[in-house]
């Protein structure tokens, strides 16, 4: 009946790869195989007073072995708790959730910021066309190097220490990229940027974005953003970013 | 022997409870605001298992809602200020009740309004669907105008009710504000103005800061505190209305489980509804009714109505 439902999973492996970024493989089963780029997990915490499930994005299917790979940053309480996590270890979880990226487009720009960076290794892996990746961190790097095997691979630090000074637009500029098709993750003043710079040079873009959320799966209405059109499901001016999103086309999007 | 024992017991159990001439097959049914109008839920659990499904609140015309963050987790509960955000009784009675209807439960439709006449008008048009009764929903502490405006006075929440009851053709419950000196007086002014039943209770007014930012979590500010954390009030309000009205209750704020839904029964309440549980566990409807159900078998309380308050 169902195509998502709450299931208790092993973790398989939880470790810091920098500083309040955690690295997490699941033994997801069925979600391994229904899982598309972009998706995200809802996960639950053991402490009965921390309710609410959080959303964290895909970072890598492994459809094989049906493990799923979750890099998170230690936002709170519950991040926190998901960090003492260790091999056997179980937890509740639900998902596949939401509407991940479409891949299209022959020349792609991927272009993460921070935590918004991992969910487009999956992406990076599954997209086929020539691609150049932009990665925009604050100071410490993570997952770069992984990019790599996938394209040639930018990076800004807004302190200077890996890359170059500034942000990811400057990087675009500074070297010129351009394509048909921007996929993107990171920061909401980021994005503004991205939709900035793809509206100028015409160039479609799909982004993730990300709000609070309570249930996942359409039914609360806490995690909404504006759209430009009246929404089909909500009849007004907002689209539920776990079920409509989290990925939208640029221009469907007020951000 | 066991085989004998399992099946009669199935047999035997009586679940069913009536309100306002209607008989429903448990007294189980969700929280309005927490279940959309069942299509995102109808992947987890079987809607036509539940007593009742409770919409979200319908207006007249679509509204937007506040702006985000619309939620905030606290311990053991949650704030929202989604600010009632719907797409209008049109769209409503052209998509969502054909969806409901095609299941086998009852529908009740929570209505909301920013006047007395928009409550009105919302009543009238569904006075010709095919619904089973109306909850008027004046304790929605998220939105300036209507909602909680005349759910917090006594007076008020007499007038509402009468005049609502002129336009409706189907059975109507009054959902009752714990933000409230006596909620007692509120709920007696309800009963005064002819409603068929009460809910109870709407979520609490709160507020949660994030000292790092030094900013307020809720874009609105403030919040409707629901949740486990809430349950406590909420059965002692169940109790306490209980015995200063005769028409029957529909109790809420923090159901997690069968047993959490007994404590309400067992204090008065005639219905149960399931809220802030179907946001951490979509399939929490079902397990609550098979919670009820277990707990009869347990004790062999071979009829739910026994058990409506019986608290003593």
């Amino acid at each position: 009946m169902s195509m998502a439902k709450k299931e208790c999973i092993k973790v398989l492996h939880n470790e810091r790869i920098e500083e309040g970024v955690y690295d997490l493989w699941l033994d997801a089963g069925d979600m391994a195989t229904r899982a598309q780029p972009g998706q995200f997990l809802s996960l639950y915490c053991n402490n009965g007073g921390r309710l609410l499930p959080r959303p964290i994005s895909i970072c890598e299917i492994d459809k094989k072995s049906k493990r799923i790979r979750l890099v998170y940053r230690v936002m709170g309480e519950g991040t926190k708790e998901f960090a003492e996590l260790k091999s056997g270890d179980f937890l509740d979880c639900m998902g596949p959730l939401g509407k991940g990226f479409t891949l299209e487009g022959k020349k792609a720009l991927i272009i993460g910021g921070g935590i918004g960076i991992p969910p487009l290794l999956e992406l990076a892996k599954q997209l086929t066309c020539e691609k150049d990746i932009v990665l925009g961190y604050r100071d410490a790097t993570f997952l770069n190097k992984e990019f790599e095997k996938y394209g040639k691979v930018y990076i800004s630090t807004e302190d200077g220490s890996v890359g170059r000074k500034g942000n990811v637009i400057d990087v675009i500029k500074e070297n010129d990229l351009t394509a048909d098709i921007i996929f993107s993750c990171g920061p909401t003043p980021m994005l503004r940027g991205v939709k900035e710079f793809a509206l100028a040079n015409k160039i479609k873009a799909q982004l993730s974005l990300e709000e609070r959320m309570a249930c996942g799966i359409g039914a609360c209405l806490a995690c909404v953003c504006q759209s430009k059109e009246v929404d089909h499901h909500t009849n007004v001016n907002n689209k539920r970013i776990c079920k409509e999103g989290p990925v939208f086309y640029a221009d469907e999007v007020i951000i | 022997m066991e085989n004998k024992i399992s099946k009669n017991n199935k047999i035997d159990l009586n679940t069913e409870v009536s309100i306002a001439g209607l008989t429903f097959k448990n007294p189980v049914t969700t929280a309005s605001g927490t279940f959309g109008s069942g299509m995102e839920y109808g992947d987890y659990v079987d809607l036509s298992r539940l007593g009742a499904v409770t919409t979200k609140g319908v207006s007249l015309l679509p509204w937007p809602g506040n702006p985000t963050p619309r939620i905030a987790e606290t311990y053991g509960g949650m704030l929202n200020a989604i600010g009632l955000q719907n797409p209008g009784i049109d769209v409503f009675i052209d998509r969502d009740l054909p969806y409901l209807r095609s299941h086998d439960t009852k529908i009740i439709v929570n209505v909301v309004g920013k006047t007395a006449e928009e409550y009105c008008q919302v009543v009238e048009r569904l006075s010709d669907c095919d619904v089973d009764m109306l909850e008027i929903n004046i304790s929605c502490p998220n939105v300036k105008e209507g909602g909680i405006a005349f759910g917090q006075d006594a007076t008020r929440v007499e007038a509402i009710t009468s005049q609502v009851k002129k336009y409706a053709k189907k059975p109507i419950i009054i959902k009752l504000s714990p933000n409230v000196t006596d909620i007692s007086e509120t709920a007696r002014a309800a009963e005064a103005g002819g409603a068929d039943a009460l809910s109870l209770i709407n979520t609490l007014t709160g507020m949660k800061i994030d000292i790092d930012r030094r900013k307020f979590l809720l874009a609105n500010k403030t919040g409707g505190l629901s949740g486990p954390a809430i349950k406590p009030i909420a059965v002692r309000m169940v109790y306490q209305v209980a015995n200063a009205v005769k028409i029957p209750i529909i109790g809420m704020g923090g159901i997690m489980t069968g047993e959490d839904a007994l404590e309400f029964i067992m204090a008065g309440a005639t219905m149960v509804s399931v809220g802030t549980a179907n946001f951490i566990n979509p399939m929490a409807t079902e397990e609550v009714i098979d919670g009820i159900e277990a707990y009869m078998s347990r004790n062999q309380i071979y009829d739910i109505n026994k058990l409506i308050g019986c608290v003593e």
